[in-house]
């Protein structure tokens, strides 16, 4: 549920190369089945022997399997490069990281705007509706397909958060730690409202047609639109000040006149203007439907199902995020600490939002890497 | 124990039991939590407010909240843990009166240390030299201490009375050795094991 922006420039992993899974089928939370069904990713480092080195990072709502290192055909950074690599949290040279894109998405895995191959046209909204388990349960067919039996860490912010808690609910066997950040246990109805307004924006667009437009004009002022109100969501009142303040063009006079002229306004269209060239409007239905959809369950229930899990957490949240904000995370750490779960939390603090977890600082690099360094070296 | 160890710590390390379930209240850097993992493999885990500390805590493996204790310790349930530890962190919270009826609430057996207001050389720096006392345990400025409270070996004597706290053991010690004799003059620090 988040910003990145892609830029070019130089990764000690150099440039990587997104690789494709396929499978038969997949049994959907909803009774439906996906099949056939593609899975988009992308490794970095080397699996050992042991096969116990794995770090699978999950994606946030409008991100993809190019979490690092330079992309084959864009020549673009990955959305977590300041992470993963040699001596940086994700240690390539001790893990082996997979990044995957999920299913419902736009970025190479199986989506709206893949093929039915009952139809041979792309699917549009007979597309089945998935949900964060569904993402899960995908992901795993691919874990399995590597001959990984238990992942090392599996980690993730916001929508990426919920399907590191997911993973912990579904399969705590193998899940050796996690780290949910910035995410929930359930989606509340102030998260939901925002996806809603959204989605209402994308399918309001004349342009969407039902959501068979491809190959013709993309609902794009629907999803720009879509874009912008979660931009907003993903920054803070302080972030925006520092940002663009009251900032405006035309040499700083106003134009009394209802033209865009503030700063953040500008900031707004672009980014909005920008999100349409790389996303399909169908995904962005489908995938805020899905973390709508994301409840883990009633907290005496959680309790009780985690009651006995080996899992170590360490929870992550930031100060200054209003959309997924800190007391989300305690309400995790609260059920984790219950069921006698091994788990730490930090509250770190930054002005930036919910996109604090995309932007590079020492105090996420250290706190993830230092609780990774440890639970390594006890595991050895 | 081949390393050389606080006594303070050491005092709270011969009172652990082995194998039992530990909350430390105001762990700071984790350096307790470690030791007694390490030496008495408790399952142990701390509450903090400052985050660097938190980020030292992770760095040593140890399991850490990032939480004020002010705002109460309602995320557990009665007798949750074997022990409670409040090490010199006590004399901080905003009412510790409250703190101490939520430790012995989660917690079979309290453990709490703090710095004797009674002792000799701060008693010299008040009443002598007319000067808020600045001593190791008391190491604070008056206008930067996170001190809230000041109180001494006999007020918290009382006060487990009146509250109707049993007091299991107390040591009244100095930077290197116990005082037993006139604890509440000798002794620059104390500790307290309490049950309810």
């Amino acid at each position: 549920m988040s910003e990145y922006i892609p830029k070019k420039s130089d990764s000690p992993l150099g440039v990587v190369e997104t690789k494709f899974f396929d499978f038969d089928s997949l049994k959907l939370e909803s009774g439906e089945t996906l099949s056939p069904v593609r899975i988009a990713y992308e490794t970095y480092g080397t699996l050992n022997s042991a096969k116990d080195n794995v770090i699978l990072v999950c994606h946030a709502l409008s991100a993809d399997a190019h979490a690092a290192g330079v992309s084959k055909d864009l020549g673009e950074l990955g959305w977590w490069e300041f992470m993963v690599g040699p001596g940086r949290p994700f240690d390539t040279n001790k893990y082996f990281v997979v990044c995957a894109n999920v299913i419902g998405g736009c970025k190479g895995s199986s989506g709206p705007g893949s093929i039915n191959l009952k139809t041979g046209s792309p699917y549009g909204i007979d597309f089945p509706v998935v949900t964060i388990s569904d993402m899960v349960e995908a992901q795993k067919r691919l874990i399995d397909s590597l001959g990984v039996e238990k992942i090392f860490c599996v980690v993730g912010g916001s929508m990426g958060g919920m399907q590191v808690l997911q993973w912990a609910y579904s399969y705590p066997e193998k899940v050796f730690t996690a780290i949910p950040i910035a995410t929930t246990l359930t989606h509340t109805p102030q998260q939901i409202a925002f996806n809603k307004v959204g989605r209402r924006a994308i399918i309001s667009d004349p342009d969407w047609q039902g959501g068979n437009y491809y190959g013709k004009k993309n609902p794009s002022n629907g999803l720009a639109l879509a874009r912008m109100i979660g931009h907003i969501t993903y920054m803070s009142d302080d972030s925006m000040k520092e940002k663009f303040g009251r900032r405006i063009r035309n040499n700083g006079k106003h134009g009394y006149d209802l033209d865009p002229e503030f700063e953040v306004e500008k900031y707004l269209k672009y980014r909005g203007e920008s999100f349409v060239q790389r996303f399909d409007a169908n995904s962005y239905l489908y995938i805020t439907k899905a973390v709508d959809y994301f409840n883990l369950g009633e907290n005496k229930d959680l309790i009780r199902h985690f009651a006995k899990i080996k899992t170590k957490f360490l929870v992550v949240s930031f100060s200054h995020d209003w959309l997924y904000p800190p007391y989300q995370s305690k309400e995790i750490v609260k059920i984790l600490k219950y069921a006698w779960v091994n788990v730490s939390y930090c509250e770190v603090s930054s002005t930036f939002g919910h996109d604090a977890f995309l932007i590079e600082s020492e105090e996420q690099k250290q706190l993830i890497g230092h609780f990774l360094n440890n639970a390594y070296n006890k595991s050895r | 124990m081949q390393e050389t160890v606080r006594l303070d710590y050491k005092l709270i390390l011969d009172t652990i039991e082995k194998d039992s379930k530990v909350l430390d209240l105001g762990c700071g850097d984790g350096e307790l939590l470690r030791l007694l993992r390490e030496n008495r493999s408790v399952r142990g885990t701390g509450i903090e407010k400052d985050e660097k500390m938190v980020y030292k805590c992770v760095s040593k493996g140890v399991t850490v909240e990032h939480s004020d204790i002010n705002n109460g310790l309602s995320d557990f349930p009665d007798s949750f843990f074997d022990y409670v530890i409040l090490n010199f962190t006590l004399q901080q919270t905003k009412k510790p009166k409250e703190v101490i009826r939520e430790a012995l609430r989660v917690g079979k057996t309290a453990i709490v240390s703090f710095p004797n207001f009674a002792f000799y050389s701060v008693r010299y720096s008040l009443g002598i030299r007319g000067r808020t006392p600045l001593t190791k345990a008391l190491p604070y400025r008056w206008d930067v201490t996170p001190n809230l409270h000041y109180f001494t070996i006999k007020d918290f004597t009382d006060f487990c009375k009146s509250e109707s706290i049993a007091i299991k053991n107390f040591i009244g010690f100095t930077d290197d050795s116990k005082i037993a004799l006139f604890p509440n003059f000798f002794a620059e620090q104390a500790i307290f094991i309490l049950k309810k």
